[in-house]
């Protein structure tokens, strides 16, 4: 199994290798990256000077690699707008929207495992096609639609909950406040993971019930709701695992929208009045970490993958 | 193609020292350690209008030899001669041509037909991109093919799933033969069928012998099958030919230890053939290891074993001073006539 | 359904693969209905400049009136109908859906294909390719693309077409490497057949229902994209209606209390497309699965496909749009 994490990291590799290049590429488009990583505040005849200095001269592949060795000493680049780092940009807005994501993780794992589990079990019961038509429609809203009929239902309606922001403007939050702001975007983020969640699980706790070895176990007199239990549901883990996996970009993405409609200071609105800014430092910075994180979430549920079930080789 | 001497002594194939090795790879970086040899070094030729049989028990390389010869996998070495050509130096377009003459029936019947296309899809297009029909004969083509093994017309419009595993082979068959070969290989063609269709398709697939005077290589595991349409039949163990004789002798004389007891598990009604055809039991699994070979493959399991056996590097020699009875083993004949 | 005539056995047996299907396919109601409000939706978008009142983009009336006889579904903020709007709003988020998903389905096809059948260096190339692509959160890439190149209609199909492609490639990929190793793609390479002919005759027909399922879902999934692109700005540009940018006025308070003749209609559409065409997905899936489709065929000869066969899929499968 080491074996398999060890060939699972070196696939890895190129595969980020092949990250930063696009990144790159993309960059390229818009103007020149290596450029965009000293700052905008500068003279003309400093920028001749800068040129030859940064290397602009040189073969885009030089370049490339220059670009790569300062990123790796933490170097993003400066935001055109603000001039401030763009690292110490992502690392200020990090927290809520980690914040955000981690609580909509949890929230949408609690409502799809018990639904996605009860909906196999009990396949075409009433409960079964609720849950399913549920979870159709769930994935189906588009986040920003959801965004407003929530809006409209719990702060314009009923007047309880806050609009947008991350604390209540003019205090300084705590704990509950925070929560209460937080209700709406989780909701709207968990509700349409829940939907492709609850779809999944179904599946794959469907193919599960119908093993084989289940049926030897009731023929071997083990209950009905023992065999559900004990034995079927241990091998659920795997694709609740997966699903958390599978989970990590989509929130990355989710958040950006959210964020916006709901003022959440987070990545996403960051992002967003970067892409409004044509801000391109700060716009490949944080789509380089976005896919970084996304290329370790994939590894790191591999590897989980691995360690829960022993049949997995690397071929 | 017309051969220059009429009688048409030169086989029509050859098969020289042919290998198929897979290498067995293992660790991190896949390193090689070793090799499995699942055809190891086998040489036969076969003449126009014979059938010969391949028989041996699975993973000993019989299915893999048949695939070598219609193309469907590179040889690791050896030679693979049509007419006297060698094939593993031909170029494309002499290869192309010369692929059609070379056809297979298959042992799955149902994955051999595309399940999405009807029967006379499946049929014509082969023959019509090769030119051996076109637009004006093709429905006629197609029907002397479903004539041929006995089908009916109506078969032509409906689907692969529509039909029992004997007519599916009967459409195989038919397939195999449209393009006109000149050797047919059948991998398996009657191990997947119920007992009572194998007969069926074996006398099919011998009366085809003998109104197309058609070459062929029959690979089964079934003794009495190989037997029922072999001229000649060759025995195979670990990737060697270890006995070839004309089915009738091998029948009657079986030399080598491996083939002895492959001819007593065949479970025979009379009594006294069963104690005629001595033998003794054989324990154990044919496993194909990876590493250096050298000596008799039967080694390991042999009842007759020796210490030469494990050092002598096994060739086929006939049993007996210029016999057509090639055997393998070093002790053959040794201890009389069976 | 047919209640006055019962479905033999030899009626099955006799069908064609097609017939199959649909024969299935009627027992999923709700996608039935599904598809026939599809249809309807559908064929008012293409009819629009046939049915609508008045031209989109022509102001017709007194600045956001509420539903009247006049204007069914009353006016935007700057007097145009918005029923009218509506119509051509549904045709353009559809036409995205169908352009965008013919796009990445073809380069999905091709690649998978490619990958699939030749093996090698080619089949790594594509593979670590689609990685990479999949690696980027989806909603960064197109949002960052649509940056780069200004946005418009055009625009917007192009980049949906080339993000969404990983999936289907993979897909595409794992079935091609199973059905390479089948009999009757061997008994074709034996019988000399081309390598054109035996990835579009051979292999091609036989994967395309998997290819069918998930295009249903990558379509819904544009749709929804292209919605909340329109809504970010990014997408299609004003004057031109889309569903999306519709929805874009209701950002400010007063139109969504006091307007929601402006965003519910296009709101709901959206959901009701996407919801409807992944119903006739889901039951596309069910009716077109082999196991059932065929008689009992004897054990596979399938060889395990791609290294990741644990669902993994692309952001289509993710529902990734949807927020």
């Amino acid at each position: 199994m080491t074996k398999y994490i060890i060939k699972r990291l070196l696939i890895a590799l190129p595969t980020l290798i092949g990250i930063t290049i696009i990144d790159y590429a993309i960059m390229c488009f818009a103007g020149s990256p290596l450029e965009m990583m000293q700052g905008a505040r500068i003279s003309q005849a400093a920028v001749a000077a800068k040129e030859a200095a940064l290397g602009l001269d040189k073969p885009f592949y030089i370049q490339y690699i220059m670009w790569l060795g300062q990123l790796l000493q933490g170097n993003m680049g400066f935001s055109i707008k603000s001039y401030e780092a763009v690292s110490s940009m992502i690392g200020s807005h990090l927290g809520p929207t980690l914040l955000l994501m981690g609580v909509s993780l949890i929230v949408s794992l609690i409502m799809s495992v018990p639904a996605g589990i009860y909906s196999a079990i009990h396949q075409y019961s009433k409960g079964d096609y609720a849950v399913v038509t549920a979870s159709f429609f769930g994935s189906s809203i588009p986040g920003f639609f959801l965004s407003l009929l929530l809006v409209y239902i719990f702060n314009v309606t009923l007047g309880i909950l806050p609009s947008g922001g991350m604390v209540t403007l003019g205090t300084s939050g705590g704990a509950g406040d925070v929560a209460a702001h937080m209700v709406m975007p989780v909701l709207v983020l968990s509700v349409s993971m829940a939907g492709t969640n609850i779809r999944y699980i179904r599946s794959a706790v469907l193919e599960i019930l119908q093993q084989d070895y289940l049926r030897t176990a009731r023929a071997k007199g083990i209950g009905r709701r023992s065999v559900i239990y004990k034995h079927a549901l241990r091998n659920a883990l795997v694709p609740i695992v997966t699903v958390i996996g599978m989970q990590i970009p989509v929130l990355f993405g989710g958040a950006v929208i959210v964020e916006q409609l709901f003022s959440w200071p987070g990545l996403g609105l960051m992002t967003m009045s970067a892409i409004l800014n044509r801000d391109y430092p700060v716009i490949m910075g944080v789509c380089l970490l976005s896919a970084v994180v996304v290329l370790l979430a994939n590894l790191v549920t591999d590897i989980v993958y691995a360690v829960v079930n022993p049949a997995i080789q690397y071929d | 193609m017309l051969e220059n001497d009429g009688m048409d002594t030169k086989p029509l194939l050859q098969v020289e020292g042919l290998k198929k090795y897979y290498t067995a790879k293992s660790g991190i970086f896949s390193r090689n350690i070793g090799e499995i040899r699942a055809v190891d070094g086998v040489s036969f030729s076969i003449h126009k209008g014979e059938t010969l049989g391949l028989v041996g028990e699975s993973g000993c390389g019989k299915s893999t030899l048949g695939r070598q010869i219609v193309g469907l996998e590179q040889p690791t070495g050896g030679r693979i001669l049509y007419k006297g050509r060698d094939l593993s130096h031909m170029r494309k377009p002499e290869l192309k041509a010369i692929r059609t003459q070379l056809q297979m029936v298959f042992q799955d019947s149902y994955s051999s037909l595309n399940p999405r296309k009807h029967i006379f899809e499946i049929l014509a297009e082969p023959m019509l991109y090769h030119g051996l029909a076109d637009r004006n004969n093709i429905h006629q083509k197609v029907e002397y093919l479903l004539d041929l093994v006995g089908l009916a017309k109506n078969a032509l419009g409906r689907y692969p799933h529509e039909f029992s595993g004997g007519q599916r082979q009967r459409i195989g068959i038919a397939k195999a033969l449209s393009l006109n070969p000149s050797l047919l290989v059948c991998d398996e063609p009657v191990s997947a069928l119920d007992v009572s269709i194998q007969a069926q398709i074996l006398n099919l697939l011998k009366n085809l012998q003998k109104e197309l005077d058609l070459t062929s290589i029959f690979i089964g595991h079934g003794l009495g099958a190989v037997n029922y349409v072999s001229d000649r039949i060759a025995v195979m163990y670990l990737g060697q030919i270890v006995e070839l004789a004309d089915s009738r002798e091998l029948f009657d004389h079986p030399l080598h230890p491996y083939s002895k007891a492959l001819f007593d598990a065949v479970p025979l009604a009379d009594p006294r053939t069963r104690k005629r055809l001595g033998g003794g039991v054989i324990e154990g699994e044919a496993e194909i290891l990876p590493g250096p070979g050298e000596g008799c493959p039967f080694y390991p399991r042999c009842p007759r074993r020796s210490r030469e056996c494990s050092a002598a590097k096994m060739e086929l020699r006939p049993a007996s001073e210029g016999s057509s009875h090639l055997v393998s083993c070093i002790h053959a004949g040794q201890e009389g006539v069976d | 359904m047919d209640k006055h005539r019962v479905t033999t056995y030899e009626d099955i047996a006799r069908e064609n693969y097609w017939q199959t299907v649909w024969r299935r396919f009627r027992h999923h109601r709700l996608a039935c209905v599904s598809l026939a409000v599809l249809a309807v939706i559908c064929t008012a978008a293409i009819l629009a400049p046939v049915i609508a009142p008045y031209d989109p983009e022509e102001i017709a009336g007194p600045f956001g009136a509420a539903p009247s006889f006049k204007f069914i579904l009353g006016t935007d903020q700057i007097g145009r109908d918005m029923l009218s709007r509506l119509l051509y709003a549904t045709r353009i988020s559809l036409l995205v859906g169908v352009l965008a998903t013919a796009i990445s389905t073809a380069i999905g096809v091709i690649l998978g294909l490619l990958g699939g059948y030749f093996g090698g260096w080619l089949d790594i190339a594509i593979m670590r390719f689609t990685d990479m692509v999949m690696s980027f959160p989806y909603i960064l890439l197109v949002l960052v693309a649509a940056a780069i190149f200004e946005p418009g209609l055009w625009s917007i199909i192009l980049i949906l077409g080339f993000v969404d492609w990983p999936g289907i490639a993979r897909l595409v990929r794992g079935n091609v490497l199973s059905l390479r190793e089948t009999n009757f793609v061997k008994s074709s390479i034996v019988a000399g057949m081309p390598v054109r002919h035996i990835l579009f005759s051979d292999i091609l027909p036989n994967t395309v229902a998997p290819i069918l399922v998930y295009a249903t879902s990558v379509m819904a999934l544009s749709m929804l994209d292209e919605a909340s692109l329109s809504f970010l700005g990014m997408g299609v540009q004003p004057p031109a209606a889309s569903l999306g940018n519709m929805l874009n006025s209701a950002q400010s308070m007063t139109v969504l209390t006091k307007q929601p003749w402006l965003w519910l209609p296009p709101g709901l559409l959206i959901v009701i497309l996407v919801v409807a065409i992944n119903f006739v997905g889901d039951a596309l899936r069910d009716a077109l699965d082999p196991s059932a489709v065929m008689t009992i065929r004897k054990a596979g000869t399938a060889v395990p496909g791609d290294e990741k066969e644990d669902g993994k899929g692309s952001h289509a499968e993710k529902g990734e749009g949807a927020v």
